[in-house]
């Protein structure tokens, strides 16, 4: 049986409803912010553990992974956007290692988290041998994949300076059945020609062409940028040295070294940014404002 | 036969009708959907995102169906006395309990294949909506066939907690059946630690008893293979017919067992 409401009744219920939803809505929004939450200075990672969350994931680790996997790369972006002076990546590598444990065979986790703990700091955690620990996790999960042994190649080359090592890299992942042809001549370039922008170019190269994930290509393309800006660095130096040797100081603007037609107009890098002059020096750099910060040789 | 089956569609009817299960299928649906929003959140890895979403949303909500539906099966027919009728019908207790069984498969059944399909239009849509550069990088498609192989496996497991959750309302209240089948749950997923309760420091008599426990309880991890096929990594058909047929002898087992234990209730 229903029982409807007398007219009279009805009216006033829906008054007292209309009231109470403003009246809700608007302390609600006059108390907005006043309630101050706690959130701990450092992020805190509470279980540590692979093996635990392992266990804890009553089978849900695949997605649990996925979780971790978010989580890192909030925390990457969380850490990289700070302005603390003392900011740390100290959770990515426990984060992307949960990750991976969670589920071995997260290509991207163990692909991009590489870059984000090789990037010097405070781009990235500056951590190449995590780097290097995360994609050797990856190799003894799925030794059929040639892109892990290649990517920490590509770490030892470009951020350890170290040529023998990213040689022997190169050559492990050209033995993984299925992998490019162009891996063994690159290994017996890298020792004859390691150190010079353009072995570094022809692996970015590669690398933004044929990698298979659109951050890992956006990344080399952004690698390739640095290159092209560190070669304008390079030439946009010989032209102010020309100009002390004619005039006797450095340019004091790049307007100097247009009006004496040396140069076109204000030299932009590749993000479309004016290259930086010092006066007394002659130094030349990107815009402190710039992406491409810090160029490759700043940490060198 | 056949007072299983009238048995088994009144179930069905009973529980299609239930607005409870609606709902759950319907909150499973919305977060298949929700799924893109959150692959937003991270770098490159939303079909992985959406897959693994989809696929852990199908088997968390099925197992809410098949538990909270399947401890109601015989303990509402007793709280209602409407079990006093049925059992004066030419059924026997057997064929009440298959019946049940039956029915609550059958729900789940459709339950599940509602959410398969709304699984999949999601997956088509992301692939319609993604450039075929980008698709390149997958490491199988979005709809990859073998992610049916995963509902096959989750359908299995829920049959076989439903066998749990019916066996233990034969006896218990609803709120013990449910803690007692979630606890057979868990320890169904975490079986490959029991069994090497040793290594994790346990005394000799503790890990004896895990290793017990270990064999006695189904194994439900065989059962999960969400994190092999959303990477496209094929299951073998030996795996699928093997894990089936361990779930089966289990699911036999736990109704005879119910059957056994109904058959000696008095209603008297």
């Amino acid at each position: 049986m229903t029982v409807t409401l007398p007219t009279g009744a009805r009216a006033l219920h829906w008054v007292v409803l209309l009231v109470t939803l403003a009246g809700a809505v608007g302390v609600r929004a006059a108390t907005d912010g006043a309630f101050e939450t706690y959130t701990p200075r450092n992020a805190v990672q509470w279980v540590r553990s692979p093996e635990a969350m392992r266990r804890l994931s009553l089978g849900f680790d695949s997605l649990l992974a996925d979780v971790y996997w978010i989580r890192a790369v909030q925390y990457y972006g969380g850490t990289k956007l700070s302005k603390d002076e003392d900011k740390s990546f100290d959770l990515l590598y426990p984060l992307l290692d949960i990750t991976t444990s969670l589920d071995p065979l997260f290509n991207i986790a163990y692909r991009f988290g590489a870059v984000l703990l090789s990037e010097a700091y405070p781009n990235g955690a500056g951590r190449p041998d995590e780097a290097i620990a995360l994609l050797e996790k990856g190799i003894e999960r799925a030794p059929d994949r040639w892109e892990y042994p290649y990517d920490a190649g590509f770490v030892h080359y470009w951020w350890n300076d170290d040529y023998e090592a990213a040689t022997e890299w190169f050559l492990k992942a050209s033995r993984v059945p299925g992998a490019p042809e162009w891996l063994e001549p690159l290994a017996a370039n890298t020792l004859a020609e390691g150190g010079t922008r353009a072995a570094a170019r022809g692996m970015l190269t590669r690398l933004a062409e044929a990698s298979e994930h659109q951050w890992i290509r956006d990344n080399a393309r952004r690698s390739l940028q640095q290159l092209a800006a560190l070669d304008a660095i390079d030439a946009l130096r010989s032209l102010a040295n020309d100009y002390y040797d004619e005039v006797g100081r450095f340019p004091s603007a790049w307007s100097d070294l247009v009006r004496t037609g040396r140069l076109p107009g204000v030299p932009l890098d590749p993000t479309g940014l004016p290259y930086t002059l010092e006066p007394a020096s002659g130094i030349v750099d990107v815009s402190p404002e710039s992406t491409l910060r810090p160029l490759p040789v700043e940490r060198r | 036969m056949s007072a299983v089956l009238v048995v088994a569609g009144g179930v069905f009817k009973d529980s299609i009708r239930d607005r409870v299960a609606y709902n759950l299928v319907f909150f499973a649906v919305l977060l298949m959907a929700a799924s893109f929003l959150l692959a937003q959140l991270t770098a490159g890895q939303d079909v992985k995102i959406i897959k693994d979403l989809g696929l852990s949303a199908a088997s968390l909500i099925g197992l809410l169906i098949a538990i909270f539906i399947g401890i109601g099966l015989v303990a509402k027919e007793v709280e209602r006395r409407s079990i006093y009728s049925l059992l004066a019908k030419p059924v026997t207790r057997t064929q009440f309990i298959l019946g049940k069984y039956l029915g609550l498969v059958l729900t789940l059944v459709a339950n599940l294949s509602v959410m398969a399909v709304a699984y999949f239009a999601v997956l088509a849509y992301l692939a319609w909506v993604t450039p075929e550069s980008v698709q390149r990088g997958w490491e199988a498609p979005a709809t990859d066939p073998r992610l049916l192989q995963a509902f096959m496996l989750i359908s299995v497991e829920l049959m076989l907690v439903t066998a749990v959750a019916l066996f233990f309302s034969t006896f218990s209240s609803p709120f013990l059946s449910a803690a007692l089948t979630l606890a057979v749950w868990i320890i169904g997923h975490a079986g490959a630690d029991l069994r090497a309760l040793e290594a994790l420091g346990a005394s000799p008599i503790l890990a004896a008893l895990g290793r017990a426990v270990y064999f006695l309880f189904p194994s439900l991890a065989p059962l999960n293979v969400t994190n092999a096929v959303v990477h496209g990594v094929p299951v073998t058909v030996e795996h699928m017919l093997l894990a089936a047929t361990s779930a089966a002898l289990y699911i036999a087992l736990l109704l005879v067992a119910a059957t056994l234990v109904f058959s000696r209730r008095d209603f008297k």
